[in-house]
Parts: structure tokens; C-alpha cells; sequence
């Protein structure tokens, strides 16, 4: 028997039950693309879970990322040690907690087969602290370096190529100072001539004190995330310690007289890279999330973070980024050649910000405290 | 009916009783057993170690940032309470009732603005290029540095507590007896010597709980010390931030924070027993 549908030629009854079924079924099998997005959550600095950032890879898989900011690696570390496994699917880490977050079995062990180390910059295929021995649990995204900020009204960049520019008599009460000691003493430590600033011996120790402590007249504040940006911005401060362009490459952008330098006596380099969470239930989508920031395309992006800018590791990063947006990939030196971001680490002008070797992390803390009241 | 009395009364002072228990005491006493244990490693462990309480006593910078916090604090009790005054009594006593309703609300209005907003605020008109030195260089004066000085955290702990201390004060002044005033000015008392012989120690239990509230206000304040301060010199917040920030040291900033109720309930005590001296 043959039925017929409006004016079109004869269907068949089982090839209507068929077209039907499939009519049905179409919501189904595209069930995904009408679900509710699925929730990814992420700890990290601020910025990372951002529009800008994450928005192209939130449509591509459906997610939304419930970001839970932090401002330095203890307070991370609180938040994790407080919450319940699981809670976060994507970890953003400075490499010195790295191993601590390893340690606490706070991170899932990662295949680096899974990760675009082929296109990075040989510097960063095994980067201290993010691997166990062979076993991989974070992996590098940006990097920034650490020097001298200042203000390009008061100091010319030659002005400011040494850390002996805080103790100018023209900047007593403008020196400012990122309320952090490990950023700050390590760059005491470079300026004291230390090789290794973090892996230091008690003398060399004392007379890294000895030198903070004479800077102290200097000092015009102590200054968190934000206090630190608008110190600058409005001139307060008239040069800083402990920051780079992480801060001043923002500031720059929106048109502040602000600029970063690495200094003669070398400067120092942060990480972030991204683990993902011990129990996470989406560890597939966290993969694929890391997998997307560290790939060439998702590494012009977070260069051009609009929160922070940074270097990131993906040559070919690099190459997109140089297509884009040519005149950030030369203000971030991030064009092969001399001069390069690249090739200040491989001159050795550059040491890694890391916990203190020689002396325990409560020592260079307390002995901070001590400085601030000074 | 005994009975009925009681549950009656349990009825209204459960709620209370379980409140302070569950916000208060609890936390309390975890904070005590806390400030006990020990750090290892950036983990907390449940322990019975004074270590927390002989390093932080045993260090010049706490008792420095304390000293400092409690100048600071009790330099803004006294600075509100001088500020505020002649404005709850200008309300109380020279505004009709609908004016003074419309006062009422003006100081209730500061409250709907984050306080964080507020501080920022401050940041305008006492930076180097900011307002105030702006208006200074018009008469060959200046700049001064304002932001990032004591003076600055004292002023943004008169702007976190002046409008309540103004209402605190306002509610006592209101509910002065007119007839004691009107005694004074009967008795060729002048107008000054009212306010001090007669309107002040009458309201003085209202005037000195609004002081203590500036005083519990700014003694705990994190965000004016930073943002106008600089964070220079140390206070008790800021160091609890310290301790936290760097090595997890929770237990330590317990010891910090028992402090500062201590003190807390210290002067909350002596000033009631002030206030309340010779009544009965």
C-alpha cells in the first residue's frame, strides 16, 4: 500500500514511520548542542577565565568556566586544602607550588603525548618542578619576567636598568614594593651579585637582610594586586620592586606612563601552567582545555591577556601572535632574534622565581614582616 | 503556668542562644584549638604546640602592629566622636522633625556604597596629583604626600564609622530629658556650658558605646590601612595577611586574631563599666 503526502510522489508507510522516527530523534542526537553548558571550574589568577581567554573554546565545547580567582600561591593552596576533591577540574600554578600541589595530591598525573612539547621552546620541555621524575602534572602556558618598574616621566629605562635606582635620593617615599617577599628578596639577592638569588647561604643570607633593610627609608608603601596597579597609574609610586610587565605591559596598553626593564644584575621569571584537579570529573574536558591554551592559537591569546599580558613557551605561539598583532609580539620580545625574551634566558640573565633552597620559606617571611615594620 | 512562662521565654531566647553558639562560640573555640596546631609542609595539622603563640608574642613587629593598630583605632574613636558630634547634636536639637528625618536617612545613605568604593575614593583626592594638592598648588602650596601615610588610614576609619557614629550618638541625644537643658538655661547657664554640664553626661552611655564602635571598627579594619595606608606601618590585619599569605600559617593568624578579641573585649568592657559608672 502507498499512501501519499501532500502533492509529492508516493512514500511508502514504512518509509514515513522512518522519516518520522528520525524526526523525533534528531533533539536526541543533537542533544548536546541544545544541553545546558556543561560547568568547568577553574582556579587560577585573575584573568584566565575571562571572555577574552575563554569564550571561543567555551562555544566549541559547550562549557562554562566557573572561574574562583586567587592572588598568590598560598592563598591557592588555602582555597584547595579547604575545598573537597574535585572541586576544581583545571589548576593554574606558579611552578614553585607545583610540586606542592603534587605533593598534597592535590593534581592527576598528566601523559605529555597529550600536549604540544614539540612546539616549545626547548628551555620548556621539562621545566623544573611541573614533572616527578618522567611523570608530568602541570604544564607551562606564559612566563613573565621580573624587574624594574618605573615611571618613564621620572626615570629614562637607562636610569632604571640597575635594582641601585630604588636607593636614589630622588625616590625617597615613591618606591613601592608587590607585597610578596619572594619576588622582592630575590631581586636583592641578584643585586647582592648571588648567581642562584634563591639558593643562597646564611651569610649571603644576612646580607641580603642587610641590604633590604637599608632600602627601607625608600619605601612609600606595601601594595596588593590592585594597590599596585593604582599606585603606578597615578603616579604615586614612582618605581616598584617585584613586578614586571605583568603589571606595567596593563597599565601601558591604557596608556600609563609605566614601563618595565630587566636590569644589569639580571631579573627573575615567573610560570603559570595548568594541572588538572585530583577527582575532577571532567579531566576529558580539562584536557582539552589545556590542550587549547597551549596550542599555537590559544597561546596568541593568552599572550594578549587583556587582565595581565605574559610570554608564553609555543613558538609557533610566537608566529601567531607576530601575525596578529605584531607590535605586542615586539614590546613582549616575543620576535626570535636578539634581544628576545628567549634569548635573555639563554644568555643567563634571567634566574627562575623559586622557594628559598638553603634557608626555610617561614624565614624569608617572617624576616619580611620584620621589614615592613622597620 | 510556671511552666508556660518558661517555654515562652525559651521561645524568644532560643534563637539568640543558638545563634551565639553556632556564630560565636563555636568559631571561638575552633580558633583557640587552632591557634594549637602546627603547619608542615603548607599543611595545617591538628596538634597541641604553644610554638604559634611563643614566636608570634616573642616578635618585635607584633607588638609593634599592635601598639600601632590600637593608636590608630583609638585615634579614630576619639577623631569621629569629636567630628561627629556637632552633627547628631545639630540634628537632635536645631533640625525639626521632618528635617531631621531626611538627616537621618543621609547618614544611612553612605551604608548602600561598598566601603572598598569609598576608600578608593579617598585615593582622588589625596594622591600626589590628586585633588586636594591640585587645589593647594592654586595658592603656591604643595604637593603634600597624603596618600600612604597614617593620616590617610585614620581618615578612612572616620569614613567607615562616622555615619553610625553619628546615628548612635543622634539616638542617645534625642531621648536627652529637654527639661534638664531648659533647667541649665533657667539657672543662666550658657549654651556651652549646657552641652558639657548637662547634655554630654547625659547621653553619656550612648556616646561612649558610638566611640567604641569606631573604635571595634577600626581596630579590625583590613582595607584602609592598605588602600590609604600602603600598608605602612603594620597593622594587626595586615599581619594576619601575612602569616596567611605565606606558608599557611593559619594557626599563627589565629594567635593574631584571639588577640585582637581580647583586646577587643578589654576595652568593650571598661568602656561600658565607663558608661555606665554611677547609675544604677
Amino acid at each position: 500500500m502507498t499512501i501519499t503526502i501532500g502533492a509529492g510522489p508516493g512514500l511508502s508507510r514504512r518509509a514515513a514511520l522512518a522519516l518520522g522516527a528520525a524526526a523525533l530523534a534528531t533533539p536526541m542526537l543533537s542533544r548536546r548542542a541544545f544541553a545546558a553548558p556543561t560547568e568547568l571550574t577553574m582556579l587560577a589568577w585573575y584573568g584566565h577565565a575571562e571572555p577574552d581567554i575563554v569564550a571561543e573554546f567555551e562555544a566549541a565545547h559547550n562549557v562554562k568556566f566557573v572561574p574562583k580567582y586567587y592572588t598568590g600561591g598560598d592563598n591557592m593552596l588555602g582555597l584547595i586544602s579547604q575545598s573537597p576533591p574535585g572541586t576544581f577540574d583545571v589548576i593554574l600554578s606558579d611552578a614553585e607550588y607545583v610540586q606542592q600541589l603534587n605533593a598534597a595530591g592535590y593534581i592527576e598525573a598528566l601523559d605529555p603525548a597529550d600536549y604540544p612539547f614539540d612546539e616549545f621552546f626547548p628551555e620548556f620541555h621539562k621545566f623544573p618542578g611541573h614533572w616527578d621524575g618522567d611523570t608530568l602534572y602541570s604544564v607551562i602556558t606564559r612566563f613573565g619576567f621580573l624587574g624594574v618598574a618605573y615611571n618613564t616621566d621620572a626615570l629614562t629605562e637607562a636610569e632604571a636598568s640597575t635594582y641601585d635606582v630604588f636607593w636614589d635620593p630622588r625616590l625617597t617615599g615613591k618606591v613601592g614594593h608587590f607585597d610578596w617577599h619572594l619576588p622582592n628578596l630575590g631581586q636583592i639577592s641578584l643585586l647582592n651579585g648571588n648567581p642562584h638569588p634563591y639558593d643562597i647561604d646564611e651569610a649571603a643570607w644576612e646580607a641580603v637582610k642587610e641590604k633590604t633593610l637599608s632600602l627601607r627609608p625608600q619605601v612609600g608603601g606595601f601594595f596588593d594586586y590592585g594597590g599596585t596597579f593604582s599606585s603606578l597609574d597615578n603616579g604615586q609610586m614612582l618605581a616598584f620592586a617585584g613586578i614586571g610587565d605583568w603589571i606595567t605591559g596593563t597599565l601601558e596598553r591604557n596608556g600609563a606612563k609605566v614601563r618595565s626593564v630587566i636590569p644589569e644584575q639580571g631579573g627573575l621569571q615567573f610560570t603559570e601552567s595548568f594541572s588538572i584537579g585530583k577527582g575532577s570529573a571532567k579531566a576529558d574536558l580539562a584536557k582539552a582545555w589545556i590542550q587549547y591554551i597551549t596550542s599555537a592559537k590559544g597561546q596568541a591569546k593568552s599572550a594578549q591577556m587583556a587582565a595581565y599580558p605574559c610570554i608564553v613557551p609555543n613558538q609557533k605561539g610566537w608566529e601567531v601572535l607576530g601575525a596578529e598583532n605584531p607590535a605586542e609580539a615586539r614590546r613582549q620580545g616575543m620576535v626570535p632574534g636578539a634581544g628576545s625574551a628567549i634569548d635573555m634566558i639563554r644568555t643567563g640573565r634571567i634566574q627562575y622565581r623559586q622557594l628559598p633552597v638553603q634557608q626555610s620559606l617561614e624565614d624569608w617571611n617572617d624576616f619580611w614582616s620584620e621589614y615592613k615594620g622597620a | 503556668m510556671r511552666r508556660r512562662l518558661s517555654l515562652y521565654g525559651l521561645t524568644f531566647s532560643l534563637p539568640l542562644l543558638i545563634w551565639q553558639l553556632l556564630f560565636f562560640v563555636f568559631p571561638l573555640v575552633f580558633l583557640i584549638a587552632l591557634s594549637f596546631w602546627t603547619v608542615r609542609n603548607f599543611r595545617m595539622q591538628p596538634d597541641f604546640d604553644m610554638v604559634n603563640w611563643t614566636t608570634m608574642y616573642g616578635r618585635a613587629v607584633f607588638w609593634q602592629a599592635y601598639a600601632t593598630t590600637l593608636t590608630l583605632a583609638a585615634g579614630a574613636a576619639v577623631l569621629t566622636s569629636i567630628l561627629a558630634f556637632p552633627v547628631a547634636y545639630a540634628i537632635a536639637f536645631k533640625l525639626s522633625p521632618r528635617v531631621q528625618r531626611w538627616a537621618i536617612m543621609l547618614m544611612v545613605i553612605p551604608f548602600f556604597t561598598s566601603y572598598l568604593v569609598r576608600v578608593y575614593s579617598w585615593q582622588v583626592f589625596l594622591s600626589d596629583a590628586g585633588i586636594i594638592n591640585v587645589m593647594l598648588g592654586w595658592i603656591g602650596l604643595g604637593p603634600y604626600g597624603l596618600l600612604n601615610t597614617p593620616g590617610a588610614t585614620l581618615l578612612g576609619f572616620v569614613t567607615l564609622a562616622l555615619p553610625l557614629v553619628v546615628l548612635l550618638q543622634l539616638f542617645s541625644l534625642i531621648f536627652i530629658d529637654r527639661t534638664l537643658i531648659e533647667a541649665a538655661h533657667n539657672m543662666r547657664c550658657g549654651r556651652l556650658r549646657t552641652v558639657f554640664a548637662v547634655v554630654i553626661p547625659s547621653a553619656r552611655v550612648g556616646l561612649v558605646i558610638a566611640a567604641l564602635f569606631a573604635f571595634i571598627l577600626s581596630f579590625g579594619d583590613f582595607v584602609s590601612p592598605i588602600y590609604l595606608g600602603g600598608g605602612d606601618p603594620t597593622t594587626l590585619s595586615i599581619l594576619i595577611t601575612d602569616t596567611t599569605k605565606s606558608g599557611q600559617q593559619w594557626p599563627r593568624a589565629a594567635v593574631i586574631a584571639l588577640t585582637m578579641i581580647a583586646t577587643l573585649m578589654i576595652v568593650a568592657y571598661l568602656a561600658v563599666r565607663f558608661a555606665y559608672r554611677g547609675r544604677k
